[in-house]
């Protein structure tokens, strides 16, 4: 088992005809079971034509009519990206996961005010994406480092989340999936929720959690775990030595007015039982200590 | 991107804000030219600095006579005007504001904010003008209304009217309180703002709402459809190393430290401060190269960083995944060579043809110090910037 995706997925590539999305679907069919999950792309102007072999439909409507696809990964560039959301919502498609990093954040307000009450999960903006190891790739991390195995990981940052993945690999701990939320104020799935999915995969034995600072969706969901997580979760906070009122390369990632310090964040997840680590070469470590 | 409170109010003005008349002078003369233009016996000369809590700084003051705002223009014209926010160095005034005087009779706050809670836009607004939010929040926060805002429907009268009503805007002003709320929400949502504060908001004693100062931030991502606001970019109220990274497309942040840092990814560039300093080290810069460092690319990252005074050391950390490793390392070589590198340079490497990078560096014989994980990279540092 896994979360979101897994061998069986079906994907299409919004954006498919951009040097981007060209090279990330490329990777993607490569990556295990890429070649039969990847099955459409999406160009309103190159309809029937294909991109090695994945045919391209005008619109998301079409592309899943065809072929089935139910997932949905977007590589448009960012004053296009948030309408390509809007298409696959519309299509009533069970996941989008938004790469496009620089989405203005009204578009994105607009947007999420329109998806409330649909069906549609949406994962990102401006985040690696998500994999299912040993299955399947939707996104931009690099593929190799990932194994199969026990540990779920969720994070709001794309190397960060590689480093954590790297650490785990050289303990011999696998992945059930790993999911980057992204980095942008306004998005799809929070810790939160990515938690509580990990909460009911079986395959999932604990998790980490990367965070950083701004906002409080660590400190959300830490509470959460608190009350209904069943599998422990160890987690690392970056930002520590950011200074108050910078923005640190994401547009999230700022401690405005005293609040969305990582101490803040480390504090109270210590409190609600997540075992941190102010050190983040220990990640994959504290893990391991968790694991039954 | 932020902006000159002068340049705020002529924004504010147009989505139809009332501010007080009054125009912006480079030079003594000019604000004696804006205070004659504006006429009256009362003017206020401000400082415009990008920094908030100009007033305690000493520069805000109010003229009674041409003279005094001659007198005043030329003190607080290049003074070093330092406030909470601009640190002990303090920020060099270089642009003026001369505004008629104000008859307050109120002093309130009203601010905006995208919310990642609602994942609206909020409008705060308190009875406590003239004081920071934070601070009102922190002793007060009954104090504060809060609305999340419904991006469909714009600001609703009945809402706009409960927090005016809330925030001690009396009922012969409703109208325009009103009216200034919904004005100030159009002027956010419409110029893709991240932050509209207006503190203080004033009622005057002939119960008019005005704006008595304006805060704007904008949404760096949104620019590229409002060329008129990136237009007035001020340079001069930004770190030049900043104003220099941001030219190359590198994502940097002067920091007070002696160590580098050089690093793909904002969550792993924190990781990698923060890892310094636990350490034992302090991290002189914040740095996302993102992922497509060339060799230009680094060269200019390594220009910069190496004109931060006292650097002792620089640390490279690379999860390469799209960016391939034996393209950072001749990278790294070249730009080691281009600005021939004089501090120790400690270098981590992994993911995408890590052995490639790692012999690319190893053959071009430079003396660099290379690491086989981050806690290795970072003790490796600290260790080389103590020497």
């Amino acid at each position: 088992m896994s979360i979101l995706i897994d061998r069986n997925t079906r994907v299409m590539t919004q954006g498919i005809t951009g040097k981007t999305g060209q090279f990330h679907t490329r990777m993607g069919v490569q990556y295990a079971n890429g070649k039969s999950c990847y099955v459409a792309g999406v160009n309103p102007k190159k309809a029937g034509e294909d991109f090695e072999g994945i045919p391209i439909f005008g619109s998301v409507k079409d592309a899943k009519k065809a072929t089935g696809a139910t997932v949905s990964v977007i590589y448009v560039p960012p004053p296009f990206a948030a309408a390509a959301i809007d298409e696959a919502v519309d299509a009533g498609l069970d996941l989008v996961i938004c790469i496009t990093e620089g989405i203005p954040v009204r578009d994105m307000i607009r947007t999420k005010d329109r998806m409330a009450g649909k069906r549609t999960l949406l994962v990102g903006p401006n985040c690696p994406g998500v994999i299912t190891p040993d299955e399947l790739k939707i996104g931009i991390m690099p593929g190799h480092i990932h194994k199969k195995g026990p540990v779920g990981v969720v994070s709001r940052s794309g190397t960060l989340t590689y480093e954590a993945v790297g650490q785990l690999r050289e303990l011999g701990l696998g992945q059930s999936s790993c999911v980057g939320i992204g980095g942008d104020p306004v998005n799809g799935l929070k810790h939160i929720d990515v938690l509580r999915m990990f909460n009911d995969d079986p395959q999932t034995e604990a998790v980490i959690m990367v965070g950083e600072i701004g906002g409080n969706d660590e400190e959300i969901a830490a509470r959460w775990v608190k009350d209904h997580m069943r599998k422990p979760v160890v987690g690392f906070i970056a930002g520590v030595t950011a200074p108050p009122g910078k923005r640190m390369g994401h547009a999230g990632a700022i401690i405005s007015g005293g609040k969305g310090t990582a101490q803040e964040k480390l504090a109270v997840m210590e409190e609600c039982g997540i075992k941190t680590t102010r050190n983040p070469a220990e990640m994959g470590k504290i893990l391991q200590s968790v694991l039954r | 991107m932020k902006i000159h409170e002068y340049q705020g109010k002529e924004i504010f003005r147009k989505f139809g804000v009332p501010t007080p008349r009054g125009f912006p002078a480079f030079t003594v003369d000019e604000a004696v030219d804006a205070a004659k233009k504006l006429g009256g016996s009362v003017w206020v000369v401000k400082a415009q600095i990008h920094a908030g809590g100009r007033g305690k700084g000493g520069g805000v003051k109010v003229a009674k006579s041409l003279d005094e705002v001659a007198k005043l223009a030329s003190s607080i014209l290049g003074m070093q005007l330092r406030t909470h926010q601009t640190g002990p160095q303090g920020q060099k005034v270089r642009r003026l504001l001369v505004e008629e005087g104000a008859d307050i009779k109120k002093e309130l706050y009203v601010g905006m904010v995208v919310d990642r809670g609602s994942q609206k836009v909020v409008l705060m607004a308190s009875s406590e003008g003239g004081m920071d939010i934070e601070e009102v929040a922190a002793s007060a926060p009954e104090k504060i209304r809060k609305i999340a805002i419904d991006p469909a429907q714009g600001l609703a009268d009945a809402d706009a009217d409960e927090i005016a009503l809330g925030i001690g805007i009396p009922q012969a002003a409703l109208a325009q309180g009103r009216a200034l709320f919904k004005a100030l929400y159009k002027c956010f949502w419409e110029t893709d703002a991240s932050l509209v504060e207006v503190n203080p908001l004033i009622v005057t004693g002939r119960n008019q709402v005005v704006a008595l100062d304006s805060k704007i931030n904008f949404d760096d991502n949104a620019l590229f459809r409002h060329p008129d606001i990136a237009a007035l970019r001020d340079f001069d109220e930004e770190d030049p190393a900043e104003v220099a990274a941001s030219k190359h497309d590198l994502n940097y942040i002067q920091l007070d430290g002696n160590i580098g840092c050089l690093v793909n990814g904002a969550g792993l560039a924190m990781a990698t401060m923060d890892i310094i300093k636990f350490y034992g080290g302090n991290p002189a810069n914040f740095l996302d190269v993102g992922g497509g460092a060339t060799t230009e690319k680094v060269t200019e990252a390594f220009k910069i960083m190496l004109k931060t005074p006292g650097l002792k050391a620089i640390l490279v950390n690379i999860f390469g995944g799209i960016m391939r490793c034996d393209v950072i390392a001749q990278a790294l070589v070249d730009a080691s060579k281009a600005v021939s590198l004089h501090v120790p340079l400690v270098v981590r490497l992994e993911g995408t043809n890590v052995e490639l990078g790692k012999q690319i560096l190893a053959d071009s014989k430079l003396p660099i110090i290379s690491a086989k994980n981050m806690a290795d990279a970072a003790g490796k540092v600290v260790k080389a910037a103590k020497q």
